[in-house]
C-alpha cells in the first residue's frame, strides 16, 4: 500500500522560502511528506538520513502529520537528494506523480535538458523524460509546486507542453481497458488458428491411420503393402506442420523451462507428441526393425489430435481466465480519461494523468468526476454506486468531497482536486484489489509444494511405466509401452492444480469489490469463512456515531414544540455536540429559532440564558437542585430515558420545570437486521464499547446482542479481542479503522468501516466502503462461497490427476484390460483445466442471500 | 531376460537418475542486485520467458529493492508475478518493463512465482 500522502495547501505556488540567517549562508527550506513511518523511531531514522547529507543544516520530521522540514544550503545540496536519502532509509518521500506530454522531444539531449530543468525546480523530487512516450514523468510535492512552475521549467529548457489533440483523447478513451486485453485477444486468436489448422489435418490423418477399420481403405492399402507405406509417409509430411506450427508453443515452452531446470505442462506435451512422432517415423522408414508388421503402426493421429485438443484447451482457458478478472476491468473502466480544468482562466480538456493537486476542475451533468476533490461551488447529485455500492445518488454541495470515477447526475459544479493520479480512491481500490487478487491463500502453499515436484514426478512415472510394460507387458510390448508413456505424459495436468486457487480467488475478491467490500488478501478471505465470533464496536459501527434528538417531553401547560424551540434557541449559542443535535432536531421539525441572550455555560451541568424574554435553564438534575427548580413530575421519565441509554436534559423556563429533551446516539437503520443475519450465519455477536454499562445495555437490547463488553478503555480493546481468542475462537472485529486500529490488527480478521475517499485503511483485512454492517455479512458469505469453490477446484484437480495418471499408466489393465487411448487423455487434459476455470467463473453469479431472500 | 529388456531397464533407470538430478538436485547460483545511483535502490533486470532469468536474486536487507521485469512471451501463465510474502503482485504485459519495488526487512529466502506456480524465483535477503 502506498502511504505517500499528497498534501494539499491552500496557497499554490513555490513554497521554498529563502531566508536570511545569521550564519550568512543562503538557506532554503523545503517541506514534504514522508510515507511508511509506522513506528515511533521511524522519524528519527529519517532525520538521521537527511542530516547525513552534505549541505543539510537542519532536518525535522513530524511523526504526527508525517511531514519533513529540511533547511539546507542550496549551493551544496539539492532537493532530489533528500528523496533519495529517505528512500535509502526505507521510507517513501511524499510525492504525487504526473505525466506531461512534451512537444517535439526527439533527441537524447532534450531529455537531459528537460530533466535537469525540472530537477532544479523546487518541489520537484524527480523527473524522468522519455523519447519513446514523448512525455516526462514527474514526482513532485504537491504542496511545494504548481503546474505553472513546472510549465515554466519546461519552457526554460526550450520545450513546450503539447496541447492535447482530440485524437489523443480518442486513443486514450479507446485504450481505456488496457493493452493487456488486446494481448490476450491476440493470443486467443493465434491459438484458435493453430487449433483449426491441427483439427483440419487431424480428420484425414485419423481416417487413413486406421485403414483396417474402414472397409474401402482396407482393400486399397492392405497391411504391409507399399501403398500403405507411401500413404503413411505422406500423412507424416502432412502432420509435420501441425507439430512445428500448431505445437510450437509446447517446444518453446519446454526449452525455456529446461533452461531454468524446471518443467511444466509444455514439457509433458512436447515429450509426449515427440515420442509418438518419432515412433511413427521409425515405423514408416524402417519397418524391418519391427519383428511383426503389425507393430509398424503409425501414431500421426496422436500427434495431431493431442496438439489440436490441448491448444483448444489453452484457448478456452484464456477466454475463461479473462472473465475471472471482469470485476477489476470494470473498476479500471470507471476511470474518466479526461478532465476539464481551469488553467490561465480558460477551461481546457486535459488527460486525467495531467491533473495536478489544486487544479480546479469543472464537471457538467452526465460527466464522470475525474479525480478526488472537494466541491467549491455548485451543487449536484452524484451516483457513487460504482464505488460504494450505495444505490441512491448522494447530494453534493460546497465543502463536500467527491470521489473520482463517480458519475455526476444533474447539476454542474467546480471542485478542487485533492488527490490525483495513483492517490485517488479509485486508484487505491484498484491497486488493493489487484494486490489481493495476486496474493495467495494459505491453502495455496500446499499446492505450491506439490506443483514444485509434480511435472518431474510425472516424467519419472512415465519412464518407469514404459520400463515395466516393456519388461513384463503383453506383446507387442514396444507398442504398448510407447502408448502408456505417451498417455501418462499427456493426461497429467499441472495447470488444473495451478489454476484451482488463484482463479477462484480472483473472482471472489472481484465480487467483493463489486459489492463495496475490499478484501485485502487471500489470507483474510480464507480466515473470514471460519469466524466463530464477531466483535462489533458500538459507536460508529452499530450506531451512527453522532448524537441525535430522540425525545421531547413537556409538562402540562407547555407544548413540546415550544420546549424544544426554546432549548434549541439557547443551544444554538453553544458548541457542544449534544447542543448541535438538539438544534438539528428542532430544524428538522421546522421550528424557527430565536436568539439567546446572556448565554452562559455551566461546565458539567448545563447552560442558561434568555430567549424571547424568558429565562431558560437546561441541564442535569443537579443543576435543577442547585437553582431550586422542582422537577418531581419529570423524575420518572428522566429515570426511564436514562435507562434506555439516552442522555436526558431537564428544561426550566422562568424558574419552573417545563419539560425535558433527550439525546442519544441512534442505531443505524440496518444494524438490527445485520446482527440477526450474523446470528443466522452461526456467529456469536459481541458488542464492545467504552461507554458506560447502562448505555451499552440499552443499545444491545435494541439490536438484540447478548454479550456486551462495556467500559473498555480504548487501549484495552485489543486485549478484549485477545481474551476472546484465548477462548479458542476465531474472532472478527468490526470498527472504524482509526481508533480501533490495534483491535482490528489483533483480530483474526479486521473489518474497517470506511467512508468516502479514505479507503486505504492500513490496519484492516477487509474494508467496507459503504458504511453499513451488512457489508460484514456479504464479506463472510463471499468468503464462504469462494473457499467452497476453491475446495471443489482442488478436489477436482487432485482427484483428476490421482485417478487419471494411474489409469494412463495401465494399472487397470491386468484386472480389467482397460488402457486409455492417448486421444482420450488429451481430451481429458484439455477439459480439466477448462473445467476448473469455468467452475471459478460460477462465483461471478454469487449473490448475497439477503438480496435474494 | 532378453538383452533388449536389459537395455530398456538400464536406459530407463539412467533416465530416472537424470531427471531427479536435473530438476531437483542441481541449484543455480544467484545474481546479486546492483546498487543504483538514482534513488538508492538495489536494482536488477529479470527476463520472463519460460522462467525468470535470473531466478535467484541476492539483495541486502533494509534497503529498497527494485526488480525490473520484462516479459517476452505470451503464455498466459506468466502474465503476473506474485510476491506472496510481501503481499505484492504486478501485471506483466508482454514487452513492457514493469518495476516491482520491495522493502525486505528481515533476512531470509522469499519465493516469487507466477500465480499458478509454474515459474519460480527466489529472493535471498542477506
Amino acid at each position: 500500500m502506498n502511504k505517500v500522502k499528497a498534501t494539499v495547501t491552500q496557497a499554490l505556488g513555490v513554497r521554498a522560502i529563502a531566508a536570511v540567517t545569521p550564519h550568512a549562508i543562503a538557506m532554503q527550506r523545503v517541506e514534504f511528506s514522508v510515507g511508511g513511518m509506522t513506528c515511533p523511531h521511524c522519524s528519527l531514522a529519517v532525520e538521521k538520513a537527511l542530516k547525513a547529507i552534505d549541505g543539510v543544516i537542519e532536518a525535522h520530521v513530524n511523526l504526527a502529520n508525517k511531514r519533513a522540514t529540511v533547511d539546507y544550503d542550496p549551493t551544496r545540496a539539492e532537493a532530489p537528494n533528500f528523496a533519495k536519502a529517505i528512500r535509502t532509509a526505507g521510507y517513501s518521500p511524499g510525492a504525487a506523480t504526473m505525466r506531461i506530454s512534451i512537444k517535439r522531444m526527439h533527441c537524447a539531449s532534450c531529455v537531459t535538458r528537460i530533466e535537469l530543468a525540472l530537477q532544479m525546480t523546487s518541489g520537484v523530487l524527480s523527473a524522468r523524460a522519455s523519447v519513446g512516450t514523448n512525455a516526462v514523468d514527474i514526482e513532485y510535492d504537491p504542496s511545494a509546486t504548481s503546474f505553472e512552475a513546472i510549465r515554466a521549467a519546461i519552457e526554460s529548457a526550450g520545450h513546450k507542453i503539447a496541447e492535447p489533440k482530440p485524437a489523443d483523447f480518442k486513443t486514450a478513451v479507446e485504450e481505456g481497458i488496457a493493452p493487456e486485453q488486446a494481448a490476450q485477444d491476440a493470443e486467443y486468436r493465434t491459438l484458435m488458428r493453430k487449433f483449426w489448422f491441427a483439427a483440419a489435418i487431424s480428420i484425414p490423418v485419423m481416417a487413413l491411420s486406421y485403414p483396417d477399420l474402414i472397409p474401402g481403405l482396407r482393400e486399397w492399402m492392405p497391411m504391409g503393402s507399399d501403398t500403405r507405406r507411401v500413404v503413411w509417409a505422406l500423412l507424416g509430411l502432412l502432420s509435420l506442420p501441425v507439430l512445428l506450427w500448431s505445437g510450437s508453443q509446447f517446444f518453446a515452452g519446454m526449452w525455456d523451462a529446461l533452461k531454468h531446470r524446471s518443467a511444466n505442462m509444455h514439457t509433458l506435451i512436447a515429450i509426449g507428441v515427440t515420442a509418438a512422432f518419432v515412433y511413427s517415423i521409425a515405423a514408416v522408414a524402417y519397418p524391418g526393425l519391427f519383428p511383426d508388421p503389425a507393430l509398424a503402426e503409425v501414431f500421426w493421429d496422436v500427434t495431431d489430435v493431442v496438439i489440436a485438443l490441448v491448444v483448444l484447451g489453452l484457448a478456452l482457458e484464456i477466454k475463461a481466465k479473462g472473465r475471472t478478472s471482469a470485476a477489476i476491468k470494470k473498476l479500471i473502466g470507471l476511470q474518466a480519461r479526461t478532465a476539464r480544468v481551469v488553467r490561465d482562466g480558460k477551461e481546457i480538456d486535459v488527460l486525467f494523468e495531467e491533473v495536478v493537486v489544486g487544479d480546479i476542475a469543472v464537471v457538467r451533468p452526465g460527466e464522470k468526476i475525474p479525480v478526488d476533490g472537494e466541491v467549491l461551488d455548485g451543487a449536484s447529485a452524484v451516483d457513487e454506486s460504482m464505488i460504494t455500492g450505495e444505490s441512491i445518488p448522494v447530494e453534493k454541495h460546497a465543502g463536500l468531497e467527491v470521489i473520482g470515477g463517480t458519475l455526476n447526475k444533474i447539476g454542474s459544479f467546480k471542485f478542487k482536486a485533492t488527490k490525483v493520479g495513483k492517490d485517488t480512491a479509485l486508484a487505491s481500490i484498484i491497486r488493493m484489489v489487484k494486490d489481493a487478487q495476486g496474493s495467495k491463500a494459505p491453502i495455496q502453499r500446499f499446492v505450491d509444494v506439490v506443483s514444485g515436484y509434480f511435472v518431474p514426478a510425472v516424467m519419472l512415472l512415465a519412464v518407469l511405466s514404459f520400463v515395466v510394460w516393456y519388461l513384463v507387458g503383453p506383446e507387442p510390448r514396444f507398442v504398448y509401452a510407447t502408448i502408456v508413456l505417451v498417455t501418462t505424459l499427456i493426461i497429467a495436468c499441472p495447470c488444473a492444480l495451478g489454476l484451482a486457487t488463484p482463479t477462484s480467488l480472483t473472482v471472489g475478491i472481484g465480487k467483493g469489490a463489486e459489492n463495496g467490500i475490499l478484501i485485502r488478501s487471500g489470507d483474510a478471505l480464507q480466515t473470514a469463512q471460519k469466524l466463530d465470533s464477531i466483535v462489533l464496536d458500538k459507536t460508529g459501527t452499530i450506531t451512527r456515531g453522532e448524537p441525535a434528538l430522540t425525545d421531547v417531553l413537556a409538562v402540562s401547560g407547555q407544548s413540546e414544540d415550544e420546549v424544544l424551540r426554546l432549548t434549541a434557541s439557547l443551544e444554538r449559542a453553544s458548541e457542544h455536540p449534544l447542543g448541535e443535535a438538539i438544534v438539528k432536531g428542532a430544524e428538522q421539525r421546522g421550528l424557527t429559532l430565536g436568539v439567546a441572550e446572556n448565554f452562559a455555560a455551566i461546565p458539567g451541568h448545563g447552560v442558561s440564558g434568555r430567549v424571547d424574554d424568558r429565562d431558560v435553564l437546561l441541564g442535569n438534575a443537579k443543576l435543577m437542585h442547585d437553582r431550586g427548580v422542582s422537577f418531581a413530575v419529570l423524575a420518572t421519565d428522566l429515570e426511564r430515558l436514562a435507562n434506555e441509554g439516552k442522555t436526558p436534559m431537564l428544561v426550566a423556563v422562568n424558574g419552573a420545570a417545563a419539560g425535558l429533551v433527550a439525546v442519544a446516539d441512534t442505531v443505524k437503520p440496518d444494524s438490527v437486521e445485520a446482527i440477526k443475519a450474523l446470528r443466522r450465519l452461526g456467529l456469536e455477536v459481541v458488542m464492545l464499547t467504552g461507554d458506560n454499562k447502562r448505555t451499552a445495555d440499552a443499545i444491545a437490547r435494541q439490536v438484540g446482542i447478548e454479550r456486551v463488553l462495556a467500559e473498555v478503555l480504548p487501549d484495552d480493546k485489543a486485549h478484549e479481542v485477545q481474551k476472546l481468542q484465548l477462548e479458542g475462537k476465531t474472532v472478527g472485529m468490526v470498527g472504524d479503522g482509526i481508533n480501533d486500529a490495534p483491535a482490528l490488527a489483533q483480530a483474526d480478521v479486521g473489518f474497517a468501516i470506511g467512508t468516502g475517499t479514505d479507503v486505504a485503511i492500513e490496519a484492516s483485512d477487509v474494508t467496507l466502503i459503504k458504511g453499513s454492517l451488512m457489508g460484514v455479512i456479504t464479506a463472510i458469505e463471499i468468503s464462504r462461497a469462494t473457499m467452497r469453490n476453491v475446495r471443489q477446484n482442488l478436489v477436482g484437480a487432485f482427484g483428476y490427476n490421482i485417478l487419471g495418471i494411474p489409469v494412463a499408466m495401465g494399472v487397470l489393465y491386468p484386472f480389467f484390460g482397460i488402457l486409455l487411448s492417448p486421444l482420450i487423455a488429451a481430451a481429458a487434459m484439455a477439459m480439466s483445466s477448462v473445467t476448473v476455470v469455468t467452475n471459478a467463473n460460477r462465483l461471478r453469479f454469487f449473490q448475497s442471500r439477503r438480496i435474494t431472500s | 531376460m532378453t538383452p533388449d529388456r536389459w537395455i530398456v531397464l538400464v536406459v530407463g533407470l539412467l533416465l530416472v537418475v537424470f531427471i531427479v538430478w536435473f530438476f531437483w538436485l542441481k541449484r543455480a547460483k544467484g545474481a546479486r542486485a546492483a546498487m543504483t545511483s538514482g534513488g538508492g535502490y538495489q536494482e536488477v533486470m529479470i527476463l520472463v520467458k519460460g522462467g525468470y532469468t535470473p531466478d535467484t536474486i541476492i539483495v541486502n536487507h533494509d534497503k529498497p529493492v527494485r526488480l525490473n521485469f520484462r516479459r517476452e512471451e505470451t503464455a498466459s501463465c506468466s502474465d503476473k508475478v506474485v510476491f506472496a510474502d510481501f503481499q505484492k503482485s504486478a501485471d506483466l504485459p508482454t514487452g513492457e518493463l514493469v518495476a516491482v519495488e520491495l522493502m525486505p526487512k528481515e533476512p531470509g529466502e522469499y519465493v516469487f512465482s507466477c500465480p499458478m506456480g509454474m515459474f519460480r524465483g527466489r529472493l535471498i535477503v542477506e
